[in-house]
């Protein structure tokens, strides 16, 4: 057990390997180490993120798919309303055509009746200068009588 | 075993002797043939095992790791990178529990402990007479006295490599203590602990006393640190030499005792990491 030169020689060559080993070793593999932290932070971030999107646009499809369906409740209904309004309006147009139709029908009857007695009137009125002709025979000035038949004529 | 039947201790002695190199007093310059050669050499001889052995190790495990750091993606990592990432990881997560400041040497030097340590402790699960034989085979091919070929494995249970490394780190320990503290912080730490007195004679008599305390405790951070990874490895390895000289038997202890070892191979590699790490945050802590 000397102690010699070797313990000066292993202390050299120990400062040496500590040298190295600091210089060249450690701190590629430490920047290795901590790049590789930083990416896997760097990917658990974006997981997240894109968790939090995912959640994001869920809720927005559930949302928008809420909105859709009462956009759609909301058109049926205005369908049906509309429906309603057009069966309504259909069955007051028809009403009013019957009511015209009858209108028209109860003029044209009016008038029918009114030619009727037109006719009636004049015919009445012959009838009854020729029966008061036969009755009377030729004493009855016609110019005269025929007034007179032809007020009463008229008071039918 | 080598040559004409060695004793039991001679074998251990042999299986205990670094290959040294220096400049021996008679014999000139040359490879020490006995521990007492080794022992003439004096200081300025060097182990060219453990030298050896430790840097092929340790510019192996530079080699592995800088191979990786250089093609290092920040996508899947493939197998040899993921292992090179859990080890720093791993210590990383140790540096920044213990140390509180902020250092660029800090947890490098943590890596490069634990994995050199490791690796040079790991020498220790090959068996003993392996590599060693291989080295007197070579050795006799160049025409060496094979009885006379030392070769030691395992770096760590070589004193002066653990030494070498605890007083690299005891040179850290002061720098940072002076760079945290200044000059004068850390010799009023060294001089003013624990006794503390208002009276400036009295303080004045107490700061031998403190400064002999300090001093022990501040010293005995690098013997500490050495002695315990040198024994433990020492320990461990005069085991298996021992269990290597019981004959058959030796298969299963050796297996039980490798098993063992892998345990104390990592914890010591650890222990010696995770001791420079608190010795130099308590450097720069101020108290």
């Amino acid at each position: 057990m000397n102690l010699n030169l070797t313990l000066i020689g292993q202390a050299i060559a120990f400062a040496v390997f500590v040298w190295f080993c600091m210089k060249f070793v450690w701190p590629p593999v430490m920047q290795a180490l901590q790049e590789r932290q930083k990416k896997i932070a760097d990917g658990l971030d974006a997981a997240s993120r894109a968790t939090r999107d995912l959640e994001l646009a869920q809720e927005q499809a559930a949302e928008q798919l809420k909105e859709s369906k009462e956009q759609a409740a909301q058109i049926i209904e205005q369908a049906h309303k509309r429906a309603n309004q057009m069966i309504e309006e259909a069955r007051d147009n028809a009403r009013l055509e019957g009511e015209r139709m009858i209108e028209s029908a109860r003029g044209e009857i009016e008038q029918e009746t009114q030619r009727a007695k037109e006719e009636l009137r004049t015919q009445v009125a012959a009838l009854a200068i020729q029966g008061a002709e036969r009755i009377l025979d030729s004493s009855i000035d016609e110019a005269k009588h025929r007034e007179l038949v032809d007020k009463l004529a008229a008071e039918l | 075993m080598a040559g004409n039947n060695p004793t039991s201790s001679e074998y251990i002695q042999h299986h205990l002797q670094n290959m040294t190199f220096g400049l021996h007093p008679e014999n000139g310059l040359g490879l020490a043939h006995s521990a007492q050669e080794a022992q003439e050499m004096g200081f300025w001889a060097i182990h060219l095992d453990t030298m050896g052995w430790s840097i092929g190790l340790g510019v192996l495990f530079l080699w592995l790791f800088r191979s990786v750091a250089k093609s290092v993606s920040t996508g899947v990592p493939g197998g040899l990178q993921n292992f090179v990432e859990m080890m720093v990881e791993f210590v990383d997560n140790s540096v920044r529990e213990t140390f509180h400041g902020k250092s660029k040497l800090i947890a490098p030097l943590s890596l490069t402990i634990f994995c050199w340590i490791f690796l040079m402790n790991l020498m220790d699960l090959v068996p003993v007479d392996f590599l060693p034989m291989l080295a007197q085979k070579i050795g006799a091919w160049f025409g060496a006295d094979p009885a006379h070929v030392y070769f030691k494995v395992v770096p760590t249970t070589d004193v002066n490599a653990t030494l070498g490394m605890s007083l690299a780190v005891f040179a850290l320990i002061i720098f940072y203590s002076i760079r945290s503290k200044g000059l004068s912080g850390f010799l009023a730490e060294l001089t003013l602990h624990p006794f503390n007195a208002s009276n400036p004679f009295v303080q004045a008599l107490l700061i031998p006393v403190n400064f002999l305390l300090e001093a022990v405790t501040l010293l005995a951070k690098p013997v500490s640190l050495a002695l315990r990874l040198f024994g433990n490895l020492y320990a461990g390895e005069l085991i298996f030499i021992l269990i290597a000289m019981i004959g058959l038997w030796q298969l299963p202890l050796h297996f039980a005792w490798a098993t063992f070892h892998i345990l104390i191979i990592t914890l010591q590699a650890f222990i010696f990491m995770m001791l420079t790490i608190v010795y130099l945050s308590m450097a720069t802590e101020k108290h």
